[in-house]
């Protein structure tokens, strides 16, 4: 009773945040006349689509890393597994053909968008009921798959520990990644090229009948999804898993004493992880269109633990924040830096393409040297810290 | 009275070092049992080894007339066989409450009642209960580490050094706490090196020397032993 209580102002929270969502994405077509940062095409929104999809993979990461003290590099590598999965699963039988066409068609002619079509009809409400279910439906196998593969090395990789488990894992997703391009495997992973076709953000926007959008969800969905995934990670961290999980991370020797199963919680924490990894890895694949293996290199992985780091090992509101921020800085409010600019005929120095990324690196060796412990450390916003600021003043 | 712990030679190596060299002792319903010795006479190693934490090499543990020799850790806690391990080993990110809740990770009723009880015997820790345990004092991370052992309503409470690296008032007060805990039944096993302190709590005592029990006896008796006090009491006349 006492804890569904604590929940309510949270959930609140969580739904005025999509609201909200949802009124910024539709705001230019209401009131027209704003500035065109409101405009759909905006980098405003392809910021915040990048930063919920990223948003759970680093709350995923900091949920194996932060509070289990697993360092695992492997995100890539179970991101990789659930964009494909993904991708394999829904792109529509009538495009295998088309997507595929290096291989002749692909061996696997099957999608569950498709199936549910068959069931309730491919037009009008049908259609789109049968695209959400089968979407999520995807997703949600996309995260089982990233999640088995991680139960299965497991077995040999959590018996390391620290720097070698990192190690390991980074291997694993390299392997994967290399797997995943080999051309005999094409008729299902289509090599090296690209996987397409499949639904995106923007196939979730309202249209009428001549294709026009009257509604857009498209940065709906990800908030959506993302939130849902984030709380269930809060929940389960809330619960006496979480803390054997934390436990595990503070002392090992006292949490076997204390009775925690080690191997057992460890490969829970690293499943769980994985799965949201997984999910992570659909729905990048849903925001950049296409699933390719090239995309999901070891940077990637290093970008997200950058942004776990940043955020504060252990603080899953720390790694939200911090998500946005980075992804706001490199996608957007940085740009400038790439392009020569000039005051009249002064040409302003250093300002070039890659000067963004010198100024980046800047950054982020000041904060881990001067901010170690990264904007949030361990703690985390909440609404209780809030009254209690409140009542202080 | 019956034996609730019966070890029968045990024998435990480190590689190629052998720690413990055929031990036997009992500790029987509702008593405190001690086993003093000096550093690396194997104290340490037999009590890792009771709670599962060390295989053994031979010899068997019997707990409440159950064989556990080899079992794993979380098998022989669900028991009822708690460990408060050497050097106190609390969780320093999680609160005081978050630790001692761990204690009880294997019961599956309600902790309530275990968490008010614990912060009667230490008012301390219920001052502190929002508290990082890294943030406790020694003691009171002793105090900690012994309520969250506590926690798992344990059958038989093992302590492995309680008063390592603590001023001796506050020994003191830990080992009043020990006699509190006995008192309601609990029955405890007991490692120290602070003799002194442990043979005068204990209803028998036991000591290891080089893996082996050279002596055993009445708290009593072994404090006036000669050579206990030569060699763990120091020359007090």
């Amino acid at each position: 009773m006492k804890k569904s209580k604590n929940y309510i102002p949270a959930l609140t929270g969580i739904t005025a945040l999509l609201l909200f969502v949802v009124l910024l994405e539709n705001i230019s077509s209401i009131i027209p006349g704003l500035p065109s940062v409101f405009d759909p095409t905006s980098p405003l929104f392809t910021v915040l689509k990048k930063a919920a999809v990223y948003s759970l993979v680093a709350v995923s990461m900091n949920l194996l890393n932060g509070f289990t003290g697993l360092f695992s590099l492997g995100q890539a590598g179970f991101m990789l597994l659930g964009a494909y999965t993904y991708a394999i699963l829904t792109v529509p039988a009538a495009q295998k053909d088309q997507v595929y066409y290096l291989f002749g068609g692909c061996a696997f002619d099957f999608s569950i968008v498709d199936m549910f079509e068959g069931i309730f009809g491919s037009g009008g409400a049908g259609g789109a009921f049968s695209m959400i279910l089968g979407v999520l439906i995807a997703l949600i196998l996309a995260g089982c798959v990233a999640g088995f593969f991680a139960f299965l090395i497991g077995f040999p990789v959590l018996r390391l520990k620290s720097d070698y488990l990192a190690i390991a894992t980074l291997g694993f997703a390299e392997i994967l990644r290399a797997i995943f391009q080999w051309q005999k495997l094409g008729p299902i992973t289509n090599g090296a090229n690209m996987i397409k076709g499949f639904p995106t953000f923007s196939s979730f926007n309202i249209t009428d009948a001549s294709g026009n959008v009257i509604v857009r969800l498209s940065t709906f969905v990800p908030f959506l999804i993302t939130s849902l995934c984030i709380l269930l990670i809060v929940l389960l961290i809330h619960s006496s898993y979480g803390r054997a999980f934390m436990a595990i991370r503070d002392d090992e020797v006292a949490a076997e004493a204390m009775g925690v199963a080690l191997f057992r919680h460890k490969t829970l924490s690293f499943v769980i992880s994985s799965f949201f990894a997984g999910v992570g890895g659909a729905l990048f694949a849903m925001y950049v269109a296409n699933a390719q293996a090239k995309a999901f290199t070891s940077t990637m992985t290093y970008e997200i633990l950058l942004i776990v780091v940043i955020g504060g090992i252990g603080s899953v509101s720390g790694s939200v924040l911090a998500t946005f921020l980075y992804v706001a800085c490199s996608e957007w409010w940085l740009r400038f830096l790439d392009s020569e600019l000039y005051f009249g005929n002064f040409k302003v120095p250093l300002l070039r393409n890659g000067f963004r990324m010198v100024v980046f690196s800047v950054v982020i060796m000041i904060i881990v040297l001067f901010f170690s412990q990264g904007i949030m450390g361990n703690r985390e916003i909440s609404f209780k810290a809030f009254r209690k600021g409140k009542n202080k003043q | 009275m019956n034996e609730v712990l019966e070890i029968t030679n045990l024998k435990v190596k480190y590689g190629g070092i052998e720690a413990v060299r055929g031990i036997s002792f009992d500790v029987k319903q509702g008593e405190i049992v001690t086993l003093i010795g000096a550093n690396g006479a194997g104290k340490s190693s037999t009590l890792r080894t009771i709670s599962g934490l060390v295989k053994p090499q031979s010899g068997s543990i019997v707990f409440e007339g159950e064989d556990i020799t080899g079992k794993n850790p979380t098998q022989i806690v669900s028991k009822g066989l708690m460990m408060v391990p050497e050097g106190r080993h609390i969780f320093p990110n999680l609160t005081v409450l978050e630790n001692l809740k761990i204690g009880a990770y294997l019961r599956k009723d309600d902790l309530d009642e275990d968490i008010e009880m614990v912060y009667s015997y230490f008012p301390r820790l219920k001052e502190r209960s929002w508290q990082a345990g890294g943030t406790l004092s020694g003691g009171e991370q002793q105090m900690l580490a012994v309520g969250r052992a506590l926690m798992g309503r344990p059958k038989l409470l093992m302590m492995d050094e309680p008063s390592l690296g603590l001023a001796p008032i506050v020994v003191q007060g830990i080992f009043e706490i020990i006699q509190q805990i006995h008192e309601v039944g609990t029955t405890v096993l007991l490692i120290e090196q602070n003799a002194n302190m442990a043979l005068h709590v204990a209803d028998r005592a036991y000591v290891i020397e080089n893996g082996k029990i050279s002596m055993q006896g009445t708290g009593k008796e072994l404090l006036e032993n000669e050579k206990v006090r030569d060699a763990y009491l120091g020359a007090r006349g």
